[in-house]
């Protein structure tokens, strides 16, 4: 619809010292997507995402809502959000004063849809955030964040270290009350099963570099598991498939592009979750790494 | 609407309520020892007070009340310093500096507002509970003296009370323009290194004793006296603060606004925050 992507990064390189964070990574993301950027530890996601925020600055062509976030973070946030991991909220603040100052500050804040979402929680608007539970705080950050009307939003690990519950509530609450199609979520997490039926496409980082981007459709026909009978185990492995593993003693592979007739002759064919296919694509062409698994 | 200045000033004020409750708190420690001097019959000792010389009777209304807005004053600078040395500081070791960098304030909008705290909000503060505990304590005076003879209009006729209170703000904002550069370039070490507090002085005692093994002068330490005491001898008529400030002339503003050392404190307090706001941009949560 709109011409410019939301999210347009070409090249993009960083390094700290002799590591390096960001390998020459192109990425675009299209307003309306939810997308989900997985990695290991150390691959870049957070550096990326800091980028695309303007905390950090990094070699290459970056633009998010057609503006330099390095040099233009201050004026990029009236129309992006973030929340970077739960923690982040100032623990001397009062509820209320989160509520005034983020009022104050912000033009797109809605400080009456902030409070409304807030007295659905039992949290009491007097108490300072360092006296909240962990939970409660990130109920606090989500209520402030989902009440600013905004065309971006990232989310970096988001639910680390809530519990089950809430972390079903909180993609829950953004997907019910916060998402209507036309805003942008880009979110990183550890948690890749909760997410998995909340994005619109799949970003895989491996090293400062993106090894997979694919929209959710296109992923669930690229790839298939195969339960394979132990008489057809020698047959799927000729066919050359991404990651073989064993589950009770049968072998489960996992193809890229095969023709589905082809592998149901095989055995049970289902779609894969993204974790498999996370792991096949992290440890391909990683030998040792794949005989271990 | 009020601005994402203001409110950068607001949320200052709410995390560091030392910066009003430290002041208050020696003015109330002023005021008990007011009312203790008068207890033990400080006034008294001076046999009756209207029997004494006029100038002998504002010497000893004066000396209390100067100190009492003197402590007030210094305790306004001391908080302002350790505020400076904490600001940027705090903010990545609690790692809000993620939270404070997602609301659409730019980081010189975040370093002016600090910086306000220590060269306007501190000392508005310091002047308005100086001021008033001298009040208070006058009006106690009054009271306390009457057994002395006194009544209070004597007691507020013997007080250059104009001048006490002008010359007070002055000296206040002199000490505002003149300590602006310090207090820049602990925001700037606050931004830049883990431990503030180290670094702010450690370098100032280490430069004066490399001056003196190496050359055997002391020019850096001159210097940093100068820009700790500096301001009362470029703002006052020379040897004025000798005595209790009783009369407009022991002040010199021309002297103070023509002199070198404001104009390059100030030109290095701007370099200052304005590098402070540039580091702060690429700052990451300490952790």
């Amino acid at each position: 619809m709109s011409a410019m992507p939301i999210i347009e990064a070409r090249s993009l390189r960083k390094r700290y010292g002799a590591t390096t964070a960001l390998d020459g990574v192109d990425l675009t993301v299209e307003d309306g997507r939810i997308v989900g950027l997985i990695g290991p530890n150390g691959a870049g996601k957070t550096t990326a995402l800091n980028a695309i925020l303007g905390l950090t600055s990094c070699e290459g062509e970056l633009k998010v809502l057609g503006r330099d976030p390095w040099r233009e973070r201050d004026a990029l946030m009236r129309d992006v959000c973030f929340i970077a991991d739960v923690a982040v909220l100032p623990r001397w603040m009062k509820v209320s004063q989160a509520l005034a100052y983020v009022a104050g500050v912000h033009p797109r804040f809605d400080r009456a849809r902030a409070e409304s979402f807030l007295a659905r929680t039992s949290i009491p608007l007097g108490k300072k955030i360092g006296k909240l539970s962990k939970g409660m705080v990130a109920q606090v950050h989500l209520a402030l964040v989902m009440s600013i009307d905004a065309k971006l939003l990232i989310l970096d690990e988001p639910t680390l270290g809530l519990d089950i519950l809430f972390r079903k509530q909180f993609y829950d609450s953004l997907l019910n009350d916060y998402f209507d199609g036309k805003r942008t979520i880009v979110v990183t997490t550890h948690q890749v099963e909760e997410i998995q039926h909340v994005i619109t496409d799949l970003v895989f980082i491996r090293a400062g570099r993106i090894v997979l981007q694919s929209e959710m459709d296109a992923f669930e026909a690229r790839y298939a598991e195969v339960m394979a009978h132990p008489e057809t185990a020698a047959e799927a492995r000729a066919l050359g498939p991404l990651h073989e593993r064993q589950v009770f003693g049968r072998s489960i592979f996992l193809f890229d592009g095969k023709d589905r007739e082809q592998l149901e002759a095989l055995g049970e064919v289902r779609t894969p979750s993204i974790a498999d296919v996370f792991v096949a694509v992290m440890t391909e062409g990683n030998a040792s790494a794949r005989t271990a698994s | 609407m009020k601005g994402a200045f203001y409110w950068s000033v607001r949320r200052e004020l709410w995390e560091h309520r030392a910066v009003w409750i430290a002041p208050l708190a020696v003015a109330c420690f002023a005021f008990l020892a007011f009312m203790f001097a008068l207890g033990l019959g400080h006034f008294a000792k001076s046999g009756n007070f209207s029997a004494l010389p006029p100038a002998a009777q504002q010497q000893l209304m004066m000396m209390p009340l100067g100190m009492a807005a003197s402590m007030v004053a210094i305790t306004g600078w001391l908080v302002a310093a350790f505020y400076c040395l904490d600001a940027l500081n705090t903010e990545r070791r609690d790692r809000s500096i993620l939270f404070w960098k997602s609301m659409p304030v730019s980081d010189l909008t975040t370093v002016l507002s600090k910086a306000a705290i220590p060269i306007v909000v501190i000392p508005g503060i310091a002047y308005a509970i100086a001021i008033a505990t001298q009040a208070i304590l006058l009006v106690i005076a009054g009271i306390g003296l009457r057994s002395g003879g006194a009544d209070f209009a004597t007691l507020y006729d013997r007080l250059p009370v104009v001048v006490m209170v002008v010359s007070f703000a002055y000296g206040v904002a002199v000490h505002a323009l003149w300590y602006a550069p310090l207090f820049a370039l602990m925001l700037l070490v606050s931004v830049l290194v883990r431990r503030p507090f180290l670094w702010i002085i450690v370098p100032a005692i280490a430069v004066q004793l490399l001056e003196k093994i190496a050359f055997g002068t002391n020019y850096s330490g001159a210097l940093i006296k100068y820009r700790l005491v500096g301001g009362m001898t470029e703002a006052f008529a020379p040897g004025a603060m000798q005595h209790p400030i009783t009369q407009f002339s022991q002040l010199d503003p021309v002297r103070f606004v023509t002199s070198p050392g404001l104009w390059l404190g100030l030109l290095a307090a701007a370099l200052f925050l304005y590098a402070a706001a540039r580091v702060r941009r690429s700052k990451e949560p300490l952790s």
